[in-house]
């Protein structure tokens, strides 16, 4: 062996996983001129100023409303997620069809809120309003998590069955209890965020916690918006102490009755959204023909869904990115080779403050504090989801078993142990995140900020379901297409 | 002289008692071999003198301990991750520096890992994992070796490769072995261990084959 060959060694090149994620950075990086980041507001530190101080003097608005309102937070979030579940395993059993997947796909890549909003222009503020819109994207999240699920079960039990013991009875006594601890806690993960959006729906006029956040919220009432967000951290913090199995079917069985009454659905109007509404403006008028149409969806397209859609990716690419960023740099907060048992509480309150925030509502905060611009979306964003990533990857890194003759220095240790051990697992939770941050960037429109779920609202308050339905349909698509994406990049790396 | 001096209360994990109380002095320039069945304690000894004497001591755990995301050349790199500044090791993990890179080379060539130097260490097979592992030790420069079973996924005379490479590298050396042919060609000193005691304890060249079956 001489020496010669050691000079023609082929060149370093990154991990795969170190390139993927150079590229993101590179896409974000090319975005931001672009982006309007601009602190609009005159004085955003003495508006902050007031809200902290609202904060240290929490207050709590008259006790019987409260009472009301997180009972139908709850109420909301356990029917909506119930109605769910069981829609979403029998769509599981039946999710090789592509048909099925297709239509799975759509209602998932439907945020929540653009649900509620089309369900508000024919129910009107009926409970079923906010049955729906949290049971029909769950479903769809349902189906294809516990296709996932039930697909990675060990196969030899049902393969053993004697012939002709039917698919039913197979699923129940082989692939169900293999899966179930599995199922039972992504439900109960799912539930948490059945909790949040439930709140979240609030904000478009249902009776839960949002209402009252926003109400306080804009009247400037912070002691008021403080007590009732401690009020709504305690209840997530508390879950397990509320939430047994015993407790369930209390929870389960006592939903319908505290949804509130809402006001009546006027059926004419159901019948009307579908027959007039939501059909294409040009269809309407009886000289109906191919060359209107066009001209209809290609104004819409280019004044709407263009720059909304712009807008989006611009936002969900630097959101992601920096949400990347807080995930690391969060992560050894909750590690156990960074800190002792009492190093890492702080970090685990920090963290479950920060992923118990819905994005939504922390962007609306931000807004109000910083302004309009796209600024305070990219921070709520970021905050909300790298504290849920940096815990995942956190939790994920304590499982990791250092050697006993492991760097000694915690930057050492950090980037040369804990990092690239925990990096393929943070790089899926970031992938899976995507689609997720993209669906919640679109509907951060509705605060006021150009992506699409601006283009959506302001459709709505012209009372255009048409164009509305279809610019929900575009968003729909960017959803499924950034979800088909990152599922490639995750099997290429 | 004495390079090591080993004094142990009865050693295990929780309530279970592993390994008798042990007194032990390991001479420098002495290459000693500890013996016996699995779970008879040698790994929990070996681990004692670890913990014992982390500073003079390069360490082939039984796992490896092998960072299986990054690249062999970054793992055998973590040997000396002390001996630089923090910087330097972010920059030299984020690029490897050429100067590292040829400290690293020669190392990896006398093993015949060369061309894996920029190899995932998850792409590698167990055999080529455990040369790894060897290579961090070797890099480290410390004058006392300890090895669990450094050469168990290794064939026949590569294994005799590495064994002598540890042995002209390091001063003194532990080293738990199954191969009781092997450890009376690389061993000075012969230490068996059976249900946590200490049953033998002998120079090698008083010893042969036969009697050491025994202990198995």
């Amino acid at each position: 062996m001489s020496s010669t060959k050691i000079l023609s060694l082929p060149r370093y090149r990154w991990p795969g996983g170190v390139r993927t994620s150079l590229w993101f950075l590179l896409i974000a990086l090319i975005c931001l001129p672009f982006a309007d980041l601009e602190i609009s507001s005159l004085d955003p530190w003495s508006e902050m100023g007031r809200l902290l101080q609202g904060v240290i003097s929490p207050q709590l608005m008259d006790s019987g409303l409260i009472f009301e309102a997180l009972l139908a937070t709850l109420a909301f979030a356990f029917a909506g997620v119930a109605l769910a579940v069981v829609c979403g395993f029998l769509l599981a059993l039946a999710f090789h069809h592509t048909f099925i997947r297709a239509i799975c796909a759509l209602t998932r890549s439907i945020h929540e809120l653009f649900w509620a909003l089309i369900f508000l222009q024919f129910f009107g503020l009926h409970p079923l309003t906010g049955l729906l819109a949290i049971a029909v994207p769950y479903s769809g999240i349902f189906a294809r998590m516990y296709a996932e699920i039930l697909g990675q079960v060990p196969k030899h039990p049902e393969y053993a069955l004697p012939a002709g013991s039917g698919f039913f009875s197979a699923i129940l006594y082989t692939r169900l209890p293999q899966a179930w601890p599995h199922l039972v806690s992504y439900t109960s993960y799912r539930l948490e965020c059945g909790i949040r959006s439930s709140a979240i729906l609030g904000f478009v006029g249902l009776p839960t916690l949002g209402y009252y956040l926003e109400s306080s919220f804009s009247q400037g009432y912070y002691p008021e918006v403080a007590g009732l967000m401690i009020l709504f951290y305690l209840l997530i913090a508390t879950k397990k102490v509320w939430l047994r199995r015993w407790t369930l079917p209390l929870f389960l069985l006592g939903a319908p009755f505290f949804m509130g009454t809402g006001l009546p659905i006027i059926w004419g109007n159901v019948g009307r959204f579908f027959s007039e509404d939501i059909v294409p403006a040009p269809l309407r008028s009886g000289e109906a023909n191919w060359q209107s149409l066009a001209d209809w969806a290609g104004t819409i397209v280019i004044d709407q869904a263009l720059p909304g859609v712009w807008n989006t990716l611009l936002l969900s690419q630097i959101a992601l990115v920096v949400t990347g960023l807080f995930a690391l740099l969060f992560f050894p907060l909750i590690n156990r080779y960074c800190f002792g048992v009492a190093g890492r509480f702080p970090g685990h309150v920090f963290l479950v403050i920060a992923r118990s925030t819905p994005e939504y509502l922390l962007a609306y905060i931000l807004l109000q504090l910083l302004g309009p611009s796209m600024l305070p979306a990219v921070i709520a964003l970021a905050i909300h989801n790298g504290a849920l990533i940096g815990y995942l990857t956190g939790r994920n890194s304590n499982e990791i078993q250092l050697r006993p003759d492991a760097p000694e220095r915690q930057l050492d240790r950090y980037f040369y142990e804990l990092l690239p051990r925990s990096y393929p697992a943070f790089l899926s939770f970031m992938l899976y995140r995507w689609e997720v941050i993209m669906r919640e960037t679109a509907i951060l429109g509705i605060l006021g900020i150009h992506t699409i779920g601006f283009f959506v609202d302001s459709a709505i308050q012209e009372i255009r379901f048409d164009v509305a339905l279809l610019l929900i349909l575009v968003a729909a698509m960017m959803n499924i297409l950034v979800d088909l994406l990152a599922r490639r990049i995750q099997r290429h790396i | 002289m004495t390079a090591l001096a080993i004094q142990s209360d009865s050693l295990g994990y929780g309530a279970q008692r592993v390994l008798e109380p042990v007194s032990l002095d390991i001479r420098t320039g002495e290459h000693l071999i500890l013996l016996g069945k699995s779970g008879c304690g040698k790994s929990t000894l070996l681990n004692h003198i670890y913990t014992e004497n982390r500073n003079e001591c390069a360490l082939i755990p039984q796992g490896l301990g092998l960072v299986e995301s990054l690249s062999v050349f970054h793992n055998v790199y973590m040997g000396c991750l002390s001996r630089h500044t923090v910087f330097h090791n972010i920059r030299n993990l984020v690029w490897p520096t050429p100067a590292r890179v040829a400290e690293i080379l020669p190392l990896l060539e006398r093993l015949g890992l060369s061309d894996k130097c920029f190899s995932a260490v998850a792409d590698l097979s167990g055999g080529q994992q455990q040369r790894v592992a060897v290579a961090r030790a070797l890099y480290q420069q410390s004058s006392v070796l300890l090895a669990d079973e450094p050469v168990s996924a290794l064939d026949g005379p590569e294994a005799d490769r590495v064994m002598s490479l540890l042995g002209q590298n390091f001063i003194t050396a532990v080293i738990t072995l199954h191969d009781v042919d092997r450890a009376l060609r690389y061993g000075q000193r012969i230490i068996a261990i059976q249900d946590g005691k200490l049953v033998l304890d002998e120079r090698a060249e008083r010893l042969t084959v036969s009697t050491l079956n025994e202990f198995y």
